[in-house]
């Protein structure tokens, strides 16, 4: 039966997130969008009362783990709101509190996402409790994924890897690395592995922080691997080569991440929308969504028209999860709930901006970061463009060298 | 305001035109313009209803019967029912090999013909919102099956399905916000076999027009109402045998049911750009006297009125959207330039991709909306919405869907310029159609 309004059993749970997105991501985020790369101390609380709750089975996956797609099919042919519906909810609420500080909470980076995407069971027990940071993007590349220049070599029960990593969010701040390599750079994207590398081990490091346009409370490092002896049971997925499958295991991970950073868009454009709202109505402002709104404030047609492809934004991100906890192919959705929230969370907080005038311009409101840091969610995990590349070719069955 | 015509002068400016075009002859298409430039240039209004049939007043017995609202299913779900999934498979079917092939002709005609009508209450096309115990089809109110089925006939063609969907949405009306008296007396006629053409004309000819603040009006008299004023976008207005008109009483929105055989009632084709398999009418109502049990509702009654009709036009944008995504997608892997198919180029399959992107949000949006109406929660932000939406994505679509196919999407030849034109309605309709 279609239902589209957030699940009954997750309800309770989206409350307290909010909660907590308010008083523990809210009330710090000026502090620290001031104090970049100062570590937000605050998140260790909190990071530990998320582990409680996802040790008690509580959590209805709260987190960047819950994306694994769990093949438990005990209630067979029974509609699902699963762990990636509840992971999306709860990010929505934490980006309404800042998209920094769900950034920098530990123990829930991309890397995680990818661990709990591919990782067998041995490795999932084996990389419990870590923080992971994701690292693809190098300096002579970005989008395209497949020119890798890090490489992995095998050497008896190890890969050594070598090259340099750019953006790595929590890069500093977290204790472990998911490294893409490529075993064999003539073999093209099949040869692409990712690798599950402890910063504790010699030869990683990280070399700087950059200094950012938004989300700076999150950490983001280069990083360099020298000579690093990784074990070889830190490769997630399979070792083979497979010149069939190609990049495909690889990329699986972004059609569980890309509706949690699509969630990131629709939480900050949120708040934006949220305080506009609340800022138009001091001023007299009045929203009313039977009247054509041709005849009222354009500040009031304005807003209805960014909260309506909110909801767009919003609907696809859940449809996607939706689709993932059904165990149903996402990848086109995923991309499409990217790739709208991305440039409407963008588009929203810069209007948001502009409507409350040097108010939102200044540091007094939080209108201001929060247009910065909506900037970021149309670019990583895949900019717009990669996104619509992605869903022309879904749409037109047209492949790689046809649609370039 | 030199230029301005009266309506007898623009239709003459039309006959001129249409008459001087060699393109009639060659697609033998003379007859049915012929019958269409007839129908606009008529100039002045006509008694409606010349064909109507008096429809017997039955004394109310107590309570109206309504459908129940769903319950909260409590869990987020995009699959439909069997029940949907069925009679939305017939639907488009019919949409397919019916209202497609049939779009341009009934485009030129400016008229759905009485095959497609009487096909389409075969189907039950007006029983989906009547409780099976005034004959209707089911006892649960299903808006979502409502935008389905609007989706799927739209996807073969907007103008037909808005004129097969005009006489359900006076049934939908009397259904939800009817008396047991209103019931009785209307109700029958929607569920036999001869469903009477009737109109939801909630919409006047002017400039930022709002719906709650009518021209038309209704005064009290002793016994009853009189209604004067001009209304427009009544679908099939001079085949129409009942109306269902907003009108402003006492300064509030209201909605009064009218027959058309009532004097005072008057009709005039107003064809527009597009939709034109709906023969919109103005509809004049000149000191039009009605009973005291014509008055419709409440005024809350007439704002759900309001949402529900902009719920069903959103999605009729849906259907015609998905036409556009369809034709064209397969268009630009077909057509070469450069020596490659076009669909090669980012910059035209970036365009399909944005159509499909846009379209599955605003088709969200609108199943969200229709969802919380059948749950019997307050539908009035999302409605707003999700109309926002197909107005603003929904001409996009149609704008883009001509352009991806060049100096070919503006010629009759491709359906493209037809979508075109029907997607200009959704951001501006009121009344017509309610799911």
């Amino acid at each position: 039966m279609i239902n589209l309004e957030t699940p009954k059993k997750f309800r309770l749970f989206v409350q307290q997130a909010n909660q907590v997105a308010d008083n523990f991501l809210r009330s710090n985020s000026r502090k620290y969008d001031l104090a970049e790369h100062a570590y937000p101390k605050e998140l260790d609380l909190l990071a530990s009362l998320v582990d409680g709750m996802s040790d008690s089975g509580q959590s209805q996956g709260a987190g960047a783990a819950g994306v694994r797609r769990d093949e438990n099919g005990d209630e067979k042919g029974k509609v699902k709101n699963g762990t990636n519906m509840s992971s999306v909810l709860s990010i929505i609420e934490m980006c309404w509190g800042d998209v920094g500080l769900l950034l920098s909470m530990p123990r829930q980076g991309l890397g995680n996402s990818a661990i709990a995407s591919v990782a067998t069971d041995e490795q999932l027990e084996k990389f419990k409790g870590t923080w992971a940071a994701m690292a693809i993007t190098e300096p002579s590349f970005g989008s395209d994924s497949a020119a890798i220049t890090t490489t992995a070599v095998k050497d008896g029960d190890e890969y050594v890897l070598n090259g340099e990593k750019i953006f790595v969010t929590s890069g500093e701040r977290a204790d472990s690395v998911v490294v893409w390599a490529t075993l064999d750079k003539s073999l093209g994207r099949a040869a692409i592995k990712s690798f599950v590398v402890p910063k504790s081990l010699p030869g990683i490091r990280v070399e700087r922080l950059e200094h950012k346009l938004g989300i700076r409370s999150s950490d983001t490092a280069v990083i360099v691997l020298e000579n690093c002896r990784v074990p070889a049971e830190n490769l997630l997925g399979s070792p083979e080569i497979d010149t069939k499958q190609g990049f495909a295991g690889a990329m699986a991970t972004f059609d569980n991440t890309r509706p949690l950073v699509a969630g990131m868009a629709v939480g900050c454009a949120r708040a934006s929308l949220e305080v506009v709202r609340d800022l138009l109505e001091e001023q007299g402002i009045e929203i009313d969504y039977d009247r054509p709104a041709a005849l009222q404030s354009h500040a009031a047609a304005t807003y209805i028209q960014m909260e309506a492809d909110w909801e767009a934004a919003l609907l696809l991100t859940l449809t996607a999860a939706w689709l993932a906890d059904n165990r149903k192919p996402n990848s086109m959705e995923a991309s499409m709930a990217k790739a709208k929230a991305g440039r409407v969370g963008n588009d929203i907080t810069l209007r948001c901006v502009e409507l409350a005038g040097t108010l939102g311009y200044s540091e007094t409101e939080l209108l201001e970061k929060w247009s910065r840091d909506s900037k970021i969610l149309d670019i990583f995990e895949g900019t717009q463009q990669i996104q619509q590349l992605i869903v022309a070719r879904r749409l037109l069955n047209l492949t790689s060298t046809q649609l370039r | 305001m030199a230029n301005r015509k009266d309506p007898m002068g623009i239709g003459l400016a039309v006959l001129n035109r249409i008459a001087s075009s060699p393109a009639i002859d060659k697609l033998g298409l003379r007859k049915a313009t012929e019958r269409a430039v007839y129908q606009g240039a008529k100039g002045g209004f006509q008694a409606a209803g010349a064909a109507a049939r008096t429809f017997k007043r039955v004394k109310g017995s107590g309570k109206p019967k309504r459908q129940s609202s769903a319950p909260d299913a409590g869990v987020f779900d995009l699959t439909p029912t069997e029940d949907q999934e069925m009679i939305v498979g017939v639907v488009r079917e019919f949409a397919a090999e019916v209202l497609r092939p049939g779009a341009a002709d009934a485009d030129t005609a400016t008229d759905t013909s009485k095959e497609v009508l009487a096909q389409t209450s075969e189907f039950g096309l007006t029983l989906l919102n009547i409780p099976e115990s005034l004959g209707g089809l089911s006892e649960e109110r299903s808006a979502v099956t409502g935008v389905l089925v609007a989706e799927a006939l739209a996807e073969g063609d907007m103008g037909q399905a808005v004129a097969c969907l005009a006489p359900a949405a006076v049934a939908t009306a009397i259904s939800l916000w009817g008396t047991d008296e209103q019931q009785q007396t209307y109700l029958p006629a929607f569920t036999g076999d001869d469903v009477p053409a009737a109109a939801l004309v909630l919409a006047e000819p002017r400039a930022l027009f709002d719906p709650f603040a009518l021209q038309t009006t209704a005064t009290k008299t002793a016994d009853g109402y009189v209604l004067d004023g001009l209304k427009s976008a009544a679908v099939r207005g001079s085949e129409a045998e009942l109306f269902v008109v907003g009108a402003s009483l006492d300064g509030e929105s209201r909605l009064f049911v009218v027959e058309a055989s009532t004097s005072g009632v008057g009709v005039k084709a107003d064809p527009g750009m597009g939709l034109r398999a709906a023969a919109l009418s103005r509809l004049q109502l000149d000191g039009v006297t009605v009973p005291e049990s014509a008055l419709l509702g409440t005024a809350d009654d007439y704002r759900e009125c309001v949402r529900l009709s902009r719920l069903g036009w959103a999605a009729l944008a849906l259907g015609t959207g998905k036409a556009v995504l369809d034709y064209t997608s397969e268009y630009v892997k077909t057509r070469e330039a450069f020596g490659e198919p076009i669909a090669h180029r980012q910059a035209v399959a970036f365009m399909v991709a944005n159509i499909a992107i846009e379209l599955e949000g605003m088709r969200l949006t609108t199943l969200r909306a229709a969802s919380q109406a059948e749950q019997g929660m307050d539908i009035g932000r999302q409605v707003a919405l999700a109309r926002r939406l197909a107005g603003e994505h929904g001409m996009k679509i149609g704008t883009d869907g001509v352009q991806l196919l060049g100096g070919h999407g503006f010629v009759k030849e491709h359906p493209v310029e037809r979508w075109y034109r029907d997607l200009r309605a959704v951001g501006l309709m009121e009344g017509a159609v309610l799911v």
